[in-house]
């Protein structure tokens, strides 16, 4: 007689909380061709800006399925922290973590946090803004707007070290969680090696593009 | 050569426990760690004190009874082996070693060094087996052809001594590399087949019961075990969990 208990069991955490993490990935990926743009054409920026803004189905369906992801993600990942915690009540009075794993694979609950953090710094910039912008001063369609919004957040040199931190953590993040999602699945074939790769190069490329245009935009002012 | 031992003493399971300092003197480097556990005993012995307790039977690697938290690592700083595969060499004399035992709620001291792992039996008694008897019976191994990239995966599985190594070593003390060895070790095998969705539901289950932490696939695990089982268990355990909870 099987113990079927997928819901509760911990392989069902974990395999929800690589799916909410690849998800997250995604979006980022999307994000982050977005502001690239912004590198090349100020007009185009704005265009996708826009449409970004104003589709129903982006602002409606999309967006409130990408805050539950957020969510999910985070609060699965403080539920796990917590577990996994309880799982030890003594700890070792000698723990050499550094000799068999590496320092963004033990602390995801710290770099999480950062950029939890970060995140709520990023939504109260754009999203909240956005928001009034939109719904409670009801202002006409801009559709030249966004461009000028986004070079006028890299200013100051502070918010954009901030930002800078922020991604460096995230690229640790990634580092980890990209592969580890994989596993999490039961990825293990013979494209697993590429596939690890990919991982690798997604943590560096994207984070520090980020930083890139970050720091493009900040120094294209002085 | 001369070391200053740091010992987690526990005179018993619902005493709590602490580090002593012992010195050791004449160590030579072609000793086992467990032999150099043993001088330090008859040492106790002589000054009339309480050993230290630890647990150990073959010395040999084979048996997984040894569980020593050595400086920070589980079975000390060599890879692929057990704590008496240990040797003095790895050390150098006024060393400085901490010795503690295998920490997790699952795995409860019961005195000293010597933990309790029973939890592992419960987990393989959850369905860690095949229910046909295949004892003195060689012609259904014969007779069944396994490609022999399964059968090499299946051994490497069985490999696994049941240890502890991977919930000591590991964060927040997970089990999933035991757990995982186990059942990639009769699912990649035709006779383990027909019980497989059963298996994995069911040690899974008795896993969590248990009160093992979570895997967040650190790979500590992987780098501890004296057996070297791979992650790649791990990433098995959990698509055929996945599958057997969608058929069950």
């Amino acid at each position: 007689m099987a113990n079927n208990s997928l819901l509760k069991s911990s392989i069902a955490k974990k395999v929800a909380m690589a799916l909410s993490g690849l998800f997250l990935i995604s979006f980022l990926s999307l994000h982050f061709f977005i502001n690239l743009i912004s590198v090349f054409s100020a007009d185009t920026f704005n265009f996708m800006s826009h449409f970004m803004g104003y589709n129903p189905v982006i602002q409606f369906v999309m967006q409130p399925v990408l805050v539950a992801g957020v969510i999910f993600h985070f609060v699965m990942g403080f539920v796990l922290e917590l577990k996994n915690r309880s799982a030890r009540p003594i700890k070792y009075t000698n723990y050499n973590g550094a000799a068999n794993a590496s320092w963004a694979s033990r602390n995801m609950i710290i770099s999480g946090l950062v950029v939890l953090a970060f995140l709520g710094l990023h939504m109260y910039d754009f999203w909240f803004q956005e928001m009034i912008y939109k719904y409670v001063d009801v202002n006409a369609i801009e559709e030249t707007r966004y461009f000028p919004e986004l070079v006028h957040k890299f200013e100051s040199p502070v918010r954009t070290g901030l930002y800078c931190v922020a991604f460096v953590l995230l690229a640790l993040h990634l580092w980890h969680g990209f592969n580890s999602s994989f596993q999490s699945v039961g990825f293990d074939n013979k494209y697993a090696k590429a596939l690890h790769k990919l991982g690798y190069s997604f943590a560096i490329i994207v984070p520090f593009g980020f930083i890139f245009i970050a720091l493009f935009h900040h120094f294209n002012q002085i | 050569m001369k070391l200053k031992l740091k010992i987690w003493r526990q005179p018993n399971a619902k005493s709590s426990g602490k580090i002593v300092d012992y010195f050791v003197d004449g160590i030579e480097s072609d000793m086992s760690f467990l032999e150099m556990l043993d001088i330090l005993n008859e040492d106790l012995i002589q000054k009339g004190e309480d050993t230290v307790a630890f647990d150990h039977d073959c010395r040999e690697g084979i048996c997984g009874s040894c569980s020593l938290f050595i400086n920070g690592e589980a079975h000390g700083p060599d890879r692929g082996i057990p704590t008496c595969q240990l040797h003095m060499r790895m050390f150098k004399d006024g060393d400085e070693i901490y010795i503690e035992p295998f920490r997790a709620k699952a795995f409860p001291i019961i005195k000293d060094l010597v933990v309790d792992r029973s939890s592992f039996d419960r987990i393989q008694q959850a369905g860690g087996f095949v229910s046909i008897n295949t004892s003195g019976n060689p012609v259904d191994a014969n007779t069944i052809p396994i490609p022999k990239h399964d059968a090499d995966r299946a051994f490497d599985a069985a490999t696994c001594i049941g240890c502890g190594a991977c919930v000591a070593t590991c964060k927040n003390s997970s089990a999933m590399l035991f757990v995982a060895a186990k059942v990639s070790q009769y699912a990649l095998l035709p006779q383990g087949k027909v019980e497989a969705t059963d298996r994995v539901l069911n040690m899974v289950a008795q896993m969590d019961a248990e009160g093992f932490g979570n895997c967040t696939n650190t790979g500590a695990c992987e780098v501890e075990c004296p057996k070297g089982i791979s992650l790649e268990t791990i990433a098995r355990m959990n698509r055929e969990y996945l599958s057997a909870s969608l058929k069950g």
